[in-house]
């Protein structure tokens, strides 16, 4: 593009506005604007960027760039482990494109901003209704933040020093957990799990809850697909000792799993993501956070929360952002969180998506999901030498495949797949937990067909039967 | 006159019809039904969900319209003038959201073998070497979702080099200007710093000797903002890095007023050791009613092997990215995956569109903008600009509504409910804290100059209504979807309503229904 072009962006840059609006300002000069920054610090180099490119050219290069990329769409693909392919309803895009919700800021004039607060408020609402709290955030930034975010809150109100999870932890998570409770000095405990079932070892447990444990924290289904069915053991241990139950949660889960709420649960977290949102990399995903109305809890509940109101001295309902005075902006180093840009957009999303769907919906993906899921453990547990999954337990969306008999790799095995039958196998967790041994986390959702599951079931057979 | 559009649309629990449905589910296959029977039926009780949700129950247009309507209750930067203070609420580009929408990247799986992702990866690998170019520094994260996020991780990082030196225990504190935004220090307490605040000087900059007395062996780092929330640059910038380094802390880089200096200045240069970049302020990726953002940080050579996993790097020899794990003193990770790409790949096209030159005139003309209605706004009543009178702004400026208040009781609240009225955004108010009745002002580069003179016009007009009329602007809005609201009550133990189940418990506040 010839550098005498204005920008399309910058309307000012024309050459006869910058000088009348310079004339008016008493400049000669834009740099006399700058003339307060010490000279030595004025780049006097070019910087090593791009020349601007036309919107023509930006695409193509764009679009060169992406072929390169093969996506799930363009095979068929078994990986979930917190970032899981659904079907996005074209409703759910078209309404996050609307320019008035995509092009706003936070909303610190609710007046103006009454949609955006509207449909968040009715996104808190919903994952209300699904988890059986009584008060959601308007959104953290993923899972693993939230329940770091959740576990830092349990410390806030009782002030203990120990905090409990499983062992079968997605490891990004736990990775997360760490680095976000360090500074606390917080002790992080791991619970064994029942060799075959995968459950919590409630022994393991009671060992290790006490008057220091500020938490407990599960994920159900857990990060290996299987359902944890203890709940209420784990509550009720959890509690005697006056710690903070904490759940983790696939929001999809919740048309036919029991809520959290149900079972005991003081905050729930979860990956809000498969409620109408795209894969995109893994990011923007969009964090669940989840509490009882308890105001001792909702007090210390991070990030924003938005309100039902009135207009002043009328009786309009409207809405807003509510107890502001736990945020950063007005409590600064006091704050419950520094969170202040969330996934505001994405929450938006998921409540589309949840109208959508209605309860009948929900409950109609999770029987899809399960049956679909139970469909693809039986078709892959035929081939010799694979035993899925490995824990005898109910499955929801993921479940283990373990291919110690095999003599061969998960790595071995997912490359030939993807490379000579245009298949990708689920995620290699051998590294993840040694204890496993050769195993994959497979995951099928209600985007996978019985054609595709039939496939996979077949080429996975070929691969283990070839000589290498 | 404005007139934002106004739908008496109720909480959507309230509308729909039992038995509707807004979408189909792909069936399941005879035969597979067939095999796994009652997969439900056979769940433990103790973890079956007995009674299902209470959701809405919709059809596909209802949907549609109640959004729709909604949206069109929400004022964005695709209908006016936004000139939100420190949000640099600037013009998105269609092509990016266009491009981002691209099956190529939405239906990618993060865990996806690197051999399948080579194109995004590229992509990352290569706005990650261009946001380290545009900052000075050595070397980028992407990892955050958003500014705070940032902040959060830089001031781990900080704890981690002086944990890695046995330091820890000494460096306690983090030094942010009373003018700071307030993530600064809920950033630094969250990563177990105690706060030190150091006041500002005459000019609205750090005040260079509270700055000495304030650093010493204790301090760990010093978070700043440059050009400040004032849109003043810090001048004693050089000073003040050496004062930080000296003690051996390390100086922290707010990025949200980065548009002020990209293609100009760079904080590296200025001695920043570590930096954010708000990719939804400076690189015009719309906010999306408070996000997604993305929140990147770059960092000097020293902290680089501190900085969470995975780094996207490229193998030269085998002409190949991947994701580098293999950093054994990196502070773990902040989030899962590799951070908000659908953001980040939209920066990445506004890069390439406005190459070098465009990011420079964008600096340039967000603050010549900014410096345009200093000029300007200082001809109204009742306004005046604190602080440096003398000195240029950078893209932003902060004007004070204390001679208006102190005249006509009309406040900074007042002034922004009835900008509003003129179908444009406010601007901050009550921010920075060092000034009282703030009205903080970015106008960015995006904006022509006929919606700076109206904007200025507004502000005339209301001035003018003010010493009039007061109460006028009191009761201010009145043009927008409703009137002014009564944020107190939001947050009253008594009439709070945070879901749709605790509003129907307490039943205190009546809404729109049939």
């Amino acid at each position: 593009m010839p550098k005498s072009h204005v920008h399309p962006y910058i309307p000012n840059a024309v050459q006869d506005t910058k000088r009348e609006m310079m004339q008016q300002i008493g400049i000669k000069d834009i740099d006399e604007l700058y003339a307060d920054v010490p000279e030595k610090f004025r780049l006097k180099k070019r910087l090593n960027l791009p020349e601007p490119l036309s919107e023509h050219e930006v695409r193509e290069h764009i679009e060169v760039l992406l072929r390169k990329n093969r996506s799930c769409r363009d095979i068929p693909t078994f990986l979930g482990a917190g970032c899981w392919p659904h079907h996005v309803p074209a409703v759910v895009d078209n309404i996050v494109q609307r320019t008035e919700f995509l092009t706003s800021y936070t909303p610190y004039q609710p007046e103006i901003s009454q949609g955006m607060l509207q449909a968040m408020f009715e996104f808190q609402s919903m994952i209300s209704e699904l988890t059986a709290m009584d008060v959601a955030n308007s959104s953290m930034y993923d899972w693993a933040s939230a329940l770091s975010e959740a576990v830092r809150m349990a410390v806030r109100m009782n002030n203990r020093t120990e905090v409990i999870v499983p062992k079968l932890i997605h490891s990004e998570r736990y990775a997360t957990l760490r680095t976000y409770v360090e500074p606390l000095k917080l002790q992080i405990k791991s619970v064994d799990y029942n060799l075959e079932t995968g459950w919590l070892n409630i022994e393991d447990l009671k060992r290790r809850v006490s008057e220091k444990t500020t938490a407990v924290y599960i994920e159900n289904p857990s990060y290996l697909g299987f359902v944890e069915t203890q709940v209420e053991e784990i509550a009720e241990i959890t509690h005697d000792k006056g710690a903070l139950f904490i759940v983790g949660v696939d929001p999809t889960s919740l048309g036919v799993l029991k809520p959290p709420g149900d079972y005991g649960a003081d905050i729930v977290v979860g990956e809000g993501q498969p409620l109408g949102n795209h894969l995109n990399f893994g990011g923007p995903l969009l964090g669940l956070f989840a509490c009882r109305g308890q105001m001792e809890l909702i007090r210390q509940m991070p990030g924003r929360v938005i309100g039902m109101t009135t207009t002043l001295g009328g009786d309009k309902t409207g809405f807003c952002m509510a107890l502001q005075t736990r945020e950063q902006h007005i409590r600064r180093e006091r704050a419950t969180s520094n969170i202040c840009t969330n996934e505001a957009l994405c929450s938006v999303a998921s409540a589309a998506y949840l109208a959508l769907l209605g309860p009948e919906g929900l409950r109609e993906l999770g029987e899809i999901i399960m049956m679909k899921t139970q469909y693809a453990v039986q078709e892959l547990a035929k081939t010799k030498g694979v035993k899925a999954p490995l824990f005898k337990a109910p499955h929801f969306k993921e479940f283990t495949v373990n291919f110690d008999k095999t003599g061969k790799t998960v790595r071995a095995i997912h490359q030939t797949l993807l490379k000579r039958y245009g298949i990708h196998g689920g995620k290699n967790i051998s590294r993840e937990f040694p204890d496993l041994g050769q195993t994959a986390l497979y995951c099928v959702t209600e985007v996978h067909s019985k054609a595709d599951i039939d496939q996979l079931a077949r080429a996975l057979g070929d691969v283990l039967r070839r000589k290498r | 006159m404005f007139q934002q559009a106004r739908w008496d649309e109720p909480v959507i629990f309230r509308l729909g019809g039992k038995g509707r449905r807004g979408c189909n589910l792909p069936s399941v296959e005879a035969e597979v039904s067939k095999l796994t029977g009652n997969v439900i039926g056979e769940l433990p009780k103790t973890v079956r969900r007995t009674k299902l949700p209470n959701l809405p129950e919709l059809s596909e247009v209802e949907v549609v319209r109640h959004f729709t309507r909604l949206s069109q209750m929400n004022y964005g930067v695709d209908l006016g003038f936004y000139p939100l203070g420190s949000c640099t609420m600037k013009y998105n580009p269609k092509i990016d959201d266009l491009l981002a929408g691209a099956t190529g990247i939405s239906e990618l799986h993060p865990n996806q073998d690197e051999g399948t992702v080579q194109g995004i990866l590229e992509i990352l690998h290569t706005l990650s070497r261009w946001l380290a170019e545009i900052t000075g520094t050595a070397e980028v994260s992407l990892q955050p979702s958003a500014g705070a996020h940032g902040e959060l991780l830089g001031a781990l990082i900080i704890r981690a080099f002086h944990k890695f030196n046995g330091d820890s225990e000494k460096r306690t504190e983090i030094i942010v200007p009373d003018s700071a935004h307030g993530t600064n220090p809920a950033s630094g307490t969250m990563a177990g710093f105690k706060i030190v605040v150091v006041p500002s000087n005459r000019n609205g900059c750090v005040d260079l000797k509270a700055l000495k007395a304030a650093a010493s062996e204790r301090t760990a780092g010093l978070m700043l903002t440059n050009p400040n929330t004032l849109g003043i640059f810090e001048e004693d910038i050089a000073e003040i890095a050496e004062t930080v380094h000296n003690v051996g802390g390390f100086l922290y880089y707010d990025g949200a007023n980065l548009n002020a200096i990209m293609g100009k200045m760079r904080p590296g240069d200025m001695g920043f050791d570590i930096v954010h970049i708000n990719i939804h302020k400076t690189f015009g990726t719309p906010h999306g009613g408070g996000g997604p953002g993305a929140g990147p940080i770059g960092v000097c050579k020293d902290l680089a092997r501190f900085l969470p996993v995975p780094q996207i790097a490229y193998d030269e020899k085998r002409n190949r990215y991947f994701f580098d794990y293999n950093k054994p003193e990196s502070i773990g990770k902040i989030r899962s995956f590799y951070g908000n790409v659908a953001v980040l790949l939209r920066a990445y096209v506004y890069i390439l569109s406005l190459g070098i030159e465009g990011l420079e005139e964008a600096a340039e003309i967000s603050v010549l903008n900014a410096n345009y209605l200093v000029k300007r706004l200082r001809e109204i009543r009742g306004l005046e600009l604190p602080y440096a009178g003398g000195r240029p702004r950078k893209h932003e400026c902060v004007f004070s509504a204390k001679p208006l208040f102190k005249e006509t009781g009309v406040r900074a609240v007042d002034i922004a409910k009835r900008i509003l009225d003129y179908g444009m955004h406010s601007p901050t108010t009550y921010f920075p804290l060092i000034v009282e009745e703030a009205l903080m002002i970015e106008p960015t580069e995006s904006v022509e100059k006929e919606e700076l003179d109206r904007f200025v016009d507004v502000l005339k007009k209301i001035s003018s209504e003010a010493y009039s009329n007061p109460d006028l602007l009191k009761k201010a809005p009145y043009n927008a979807a409703v009137t002014r609201l009564d944020e107190v009550k939001a947050s009253h133990p008594k009439t709070m309503a945070l879901s749709w189940r605790m509003h129907q418990k307490h039943n205190v506040i009546k809404d729109a229904g049939p």
